[in-house]
């Protein structure tokens, strides 16, 4: 019963995608600067899968063991069939788990989700402040989660909370854990932003300093003494303050299989944005093909691909190289080490945004938030000036 | 922070978890908000007594029957109790 990386068994002898990440739409409502969907979205929202592929791919996916269902986006309840699509996750036999920022969930809806068997429903929350809730989230959906929250826990849902942390709540992060107290969260995932995406470019605005991430964990902790075993506490560590990457999905392709808006099955994320890969879509292919067989799911799968530093490295399996999207992001080497590593040739990269987020100038610059208009114009390569820095980003 | 195991105590599957069976890993799962673990063979027969209705001592003696007692498996299963607990997968009726 050796356990990992939330509970996943770590001794798996052949990759099985355990984890479903259904990213439905990429439509949403709000516009969030930490957002870590690609900034290139606005090319993917008119192609979605209709609501009879979708269930292929669950059913598909089931039969290869996937056992874990996320329903996410975009705002998920954006579609109207997500009814339908939690009815069949509950009698294929997953675990499901809607991914909501709580914007369009009526007491209809939930009651039809209830229904229909969906397992829990994690709610976004940005701060205890209506001000900077509004600023990060760039809308006016303070009150509406709160009312959200008191819905779910009313209708038995075990209540998770995920809190993005960035600069403009760490300081709060006490007043945050007793928020979720008082709306009886079960689980509270507080996870510092990780630098994709949107966030990606807003970096310097987002980035705390090391100080006040000590602080908050130091708190986080003794929050966690106090509370005991009511309500289950994650930190996510931020890594840029680390010395190692983290083993970034559990490893490519292993167990993480993510099913986008437009069908393109993706082993994390934010994987397009890595060069030259095509990545296989369930429009034309069939799931299993391409999880197995597909040369983007085999192309970082295990350590073949690797070179130095991280070949002849002692810890390779522990973090199997890192983020092969950080690695690019920030390099422009999809096959080197994760910047992160105090080994890759390109820490100085990770030293030099730590530097930056502590320049003031470079703080006070206007967040790029995600708006289907900002996606456009960074699609057409405006905002140069500022991506000049992140060499693959479009 | 390890709790007492009685052997009068009747535990279920703590509420939003699930326990099932999984034909493509070949064992018992037990699934929770943003979680699962693949149990081994004992783990699994023993969370699958724990039905609100069997207490410990009832699942030691099934046990003890179905695998006509190699050895003391007592010991064994209230120790799985004690992790099950502790992990908050079981909770008392």
């Amino acid at each position: 019963m050796t356990t990992l990386n939330n509970g996943v068994e770590s001794n798996i002898t052949q990759t099985q995608p355990l984890w479903l990440l259904a990213e439905i739409t990429y439509r949403c409502p709000l516009h969030c600067a930490f957002c870590y969907n690609p900034t290139d979205y606005a090319d993917h929202t008119t192609n979605e899968l209709n609501t009879d592929e979708w269930i292929k791919v669950l059913r598909d996916a089931r039969k290869m063991g996937a056992l874990q269902l996320g329903i996410s986006g975009g705002e998920p309840l954006l579609r109207d069939d997500i009814e339908d699509i939690v009815t069949e996750a509950n009698q294929l036999g997953y675990y499901s788990n809607l991914i909501t920022s709580g914007v369009g969930l009526t007491e209809k809806r939930i009651d039809a989700f209830k229904a229909g068997g969906l397992d829990h429903i994690q709610l976004s929350m940005h701060d205890i402040t209506e001000e900077i809730s509004n600023f990060v989230t760039d809308t006016k959906t303070f009150k509406l989660k709160q009312k959200v929250a008191a819905m779910i826990k009313d209708r038995g849902y075990p209540m998770v909370l995920n809190v993005v942390i960035h600069r403009y709540n760490i300081g709060h992060i006490k007043e945050i854990l007793e928020m979720a107290e008082k709306l009886g969260a079960d689980y509270v995932e507080l996870a510092n932003t990780q630098y994709y995406g949107w966030s990606l470019i807003n970096r310097n605005q987002l980035m705390p300093t090391k100080e006040q991430i000590d602080e908050a964990e130091k708190i986080t902790n003794e929050f966690r003494e106090y509370i005991g075993n009511k309500m289950k506490i994650f930190f996510v560590v931020p890594d840029y303050y680390a010395e190692r990457p983290k083993k970034c999905m559990n490893g490519w392709g292993e167990v993480f299989m993510i099913v986008t808006a437009n069908g393109d099955v993706l082993p994390c994320h934010s994987a397009r944005v890595l060069p030259n890969i095509e990545f296989p879509n369930v429009k034309n292919d069939q799931l299993n093909e391409i999880w197995y067989d597909s040369s983007a799911f085999n192309k970082y799968r295990g350590d073949d691909w690797m070179k130095e530093p991280c070949r002849s490295c002692s810890e390779k399996e522990n973090d199997l190289g890192g983020c092969r999207c950080q690695a690019y992001l920030l390099s422009g080497d999809a096959e080197g080490a994760d910047p992160i590593c105090t080994k890759s040739p390109h820490r100085h990269l990770i030293d030099q945004a730590l530097e930056d987020s502590k320049n003031e100038i470079l703080q006070a610059q206007p967040i790029i938030f995600r708006t289907d208009k900002n996606s456009k114009e960074l699609i057409q390569g405006e905002h140069k000036e500022r991506l000049k820095d992140f060499k693959a980003m479009p | 922070m390890t709790q007492k195991i009685d052997l009068s105590d009747i535990y279920k599957i703590a509420p939003h978890h699930r326990f099932q069976w999984e034909e493509a890993q070949n064992c018992y799962v037990i699934l929770f908000p943003e979680g699962m673990v693949k149990l081994n063979p004992s783990a699994g027969e023993i969370l699958n007594l724990v039905d609100g209705i069997n207490s410990v001592e009832n699942v030691v003696t099934l046990l003890k029957e179905k695998f006509n007692d190699a050895g003391d498996i007592e010991k064994d299963i209230i120790s799985m109790f004690e992790f099950a607990l502790n992990k908050a997968w079981i909770s008392k009726e």
